[in-house]
């Protein structure tokens, strides 16, 4: 039974191939189930419980910061949202840039910008400081 | 769904496609819609809330225009977006990994424009009564 006959597209397939989309399209999902509790949470907390938006300030901020629980809640938010958001970018990117060339920079600076804000992010939180000003 | 005669279809959708034509590509393209906006909004929430490092006036001043009858529908529009990308995530999870997720598709996205429509109609009084009554209201 032996054969030198190889498996059908066996070199396209040893070729460099990774798991990578394989793990974005599943970090979609997990993430997605995350970011329901933790959004809707935030929209119905910010923008409807006890008078919503009106009520918001540095005050309030101030307050809801003193608690590592909404440090947490808000941090998470941060990394999970930015990182799903832009793999959903680059998925947007990939199916409607069809020239090399602008495929590569516009996912250039999809990566750069969306590093920027999470760091951002990471940082206010991280050094926020009610007593300021 | 009517009988249908072997090898050609009178329904919009083609059989054993999800994603082409009625509910299945209208619902895919809203989540793409959706999650553009909802990416983009997220840039500039960072940025706004991120001048709580600058001055507690500096961001007061910034969350005043939240406050503004325009930006307050816009809310509306934030939280309409999120709800729709949410439930149909959900459905989009089913699909891949409940059984019978594919043969229910269709009855899940009506379903998911109801619970939208449950939530929508309460959410948008209390996250405008403030507004209406500013706009509207008596003085008292």
């Amino acid at each position: 039974m032996s054969t030198a006959v190889f498996a059908p597209r066996s070199d396209s397939r040893n070729k460099q191939r990774s798991n990578f989309e394989l793990y974005g399209w599943m970090f979609m999902r997990v993430s997605g189930i995350i970011l329901v509790f933790l959004v809707l949470g935030h929209l119905f907390i910010m923008n409807i419980l006890d008078g919503g938006v009106q009520r918001i300030n540095f005050a309030f901020v101030a307050g809801r910061w003193a608690s590592p629980f909404w440090q947490i809640w808000d941090l998470s938010m941060l990394w999970l949202a930015l990182l799903h958001g832009g793999n959903g970018m680059r998925t947007i990117i990939n199916d409607y840039a069809e020239r090399d060339q602008t495929r590569f920079w516009l996912k250039m600076l999809l990566y750069v910008s969306t590093t920027f804000i999470i760091a951002l992010g990471t940082l206010v939180i991280f050094t926020f400081d009610a007593s300021i000003g | 769904m009517s009988v249908e005669a072997p090898g050609f279809s009178l329904r919009a959708t083609p059989i054993g496609t999800l994603y082409r034509g009625g509910e299945g590509m209208w619902t895919w393209v809203l989540h793409r819609i959706t999650g553009v906006s909802l990416f983009f909004f997220l840039f500039v929430h960072v940025l706004d809330t991120a001048l709580v490092r600058v001055s507690p006036a500096a961001y007061d001043e910034i969350i005043a225009t939240y406050k503004t009858p325009i930006v307050n529908l816009l809310e509306v529009g934030l939280v309409g977006a999120v709800l729709f990308h949410a439930f149909n995530g959900i459905r989009i999870i089913l699909i891949d990994f409940w059984a019978k997720g594919p043969r229910y598709q269709r009855q899940m996205t009506w379903g998911i424009a109801a619970v939208w429509l449950l939530i929508m109609i309460p959410g948008f009084y209390f996250m405008t009564i403030h507004t209406i009554d500013a706009l509207f209201g008596s003085t008292s």
